[in-house]
């Protein structure tokens, strides 16, 4: 039966409130896991703190097992889901920006929303070049549109590319995961003892 | 967050996201002040329609909900209080302030050439077996490895 929007089981102006709903529930999940503060972020850079990728990739391996499993059990028409498209080399490109956005600013734009809303003026002003960063994009996009759309392959998934199936890909990030964060564990431990300059 | 994440998908369809927002709002107050520019600008014109305006999006609902579940998650661990500078030590807040300021144009940027950010494109994506979600998660945390001794002085 799900997705529900895109099936019509749940219709009109409902779409809005889940949005909020969800939101909040996003937003105090990124709070409570200490991403209103950009040196927490910054840490798995670092070594010193590795909370996002403890986080991160956790989100990524029950999400992933999760969807297979509500496809096995009826639940979801994984067909009906948006997959992001991809446009391979403006992706490449986008993301390496957005990583040197990441070092200097220690946010991203869902964890900026967050420091605000207890009190960051970084976080104010990580949100307020968004704001300029999309203006500028938006304002010089002619000069490179024909880059933007190139590289594209269509709403493809893994599998589509590689033919090999989802649940490979699943268990493949699930191993990847575990180890990560274990090998991690121990990289943490030894540089906290050498860090003066955070505390924890 | 990964249960999150399914339940989004699960009723929505699609993942979570919170670039989208700011992009409504450059479009909406573009589109305020010089309308006719707004329509004829190729990346304008592509979320502007004649009955709604930008900001009636999912996603701009959803970062309003991003905002107050976090001060709801602040007030509950005390973490909210009067405003002020989060930086290293080593650094002052105008250079914590002037790196945060252009780290967000550099991410504002990207992001659109991403079509999303960490959420919208590396966690939602990679979590619906999306190849571009992915490649996004990879590069940009491989950028991210691959150039922290440049900026390690402005976090420890």
């Amino acid at each position: 039966m799900g997705p529900l929007i895109p099936n019509g089981v749940i219709t009109g102006d409902w779409d809005f409130v889940i949005a909020l709903l969800i939101g909040i529930a996003f937003g105090f999940i990124l709070e409570a896991s200490g991403f209103s503060s950009s040196r927490n972020i910054a840490g798995v850079f670092y070594g010193y703190n590795f909370v996002v990728l403890r986080v991160f990739f956790t989100a990524v391996i029950v999400a992933m097992t999760g969807l297979l499993f509500f496809d096995y059990f009826g639940w979801i028409e994984l067909d009906k889901i948006f997959i992001l498209p991809t446009y391979l080399t403006p992706m490449i490109v986008g993301s390496i920006i957005m990583g040197f956005g990441f070092l200097l600013g220690g946010f991203c734009p869902g964890t900026s929303y967050t420091a605000i809303a207890i009190g960051k003026l970084d976080g104010i002003v990580f949100t307020i070049g968004l704001f300029l960063g999309i203006f500028l994009f938006s304002e010089t996009f002619p000069l490179f549109k024909d880059f933007y759309y190139s590289g594209f392959l269509g709403n493809v998934t893994l599998t589509d590319v590689t033919g090999i199936p989802a649940a490979w890909f699943a268990f493949a990030f699930t191993v990847i995961a575990l180890a990560s964060f274990w090998f991690t564990m121990i990289i943490e431990k030894h540089i906290r003892k050498k860090i003066t300059e955070y505390k924890f | 967050m990964g249960l999150l994440v399914i339940l989004t998908v699960y009723i929505t369809g699609r993942g979570l996201g919170a670039s989208g927002a700011v992009k409504s709002a450059v479009v909406t107050t573009a589109d305020a002040i010089v309308p006719i520019h707004a329509h004829t600008n190729p990346y304008y014109s592509k979320f502007i329609s004649s009955d709604k305006s930008p900001m009636y999006n999912w996603l701009v609902f959803e970062s309003l909900g991003i905002f107050f579940g976090g001060l709801l998650s602040g007030v509950i661990f005390r973490r909210v209080k009067k405003i002020r500078v989060e930086r290293s030590p080593k650094i002052t807040n105008k250079t914590r302030l002037t790196a945060a300021l252009i780290g967000g144009i550099l991410f504002g940027i990207g992001s659109q050439f991403g079509r999303g950010c960490s959420s919208g494109a590396a966690l939602s994506g990679s979590a619906t077996f999306s190849f571009g979600g992915v490649i996004v998660m990879l590069v940009l945390f491989g950028t991210g490895y691959a150039i922290a001794g440049l900026f390690k002085k402005l976090w420890i």
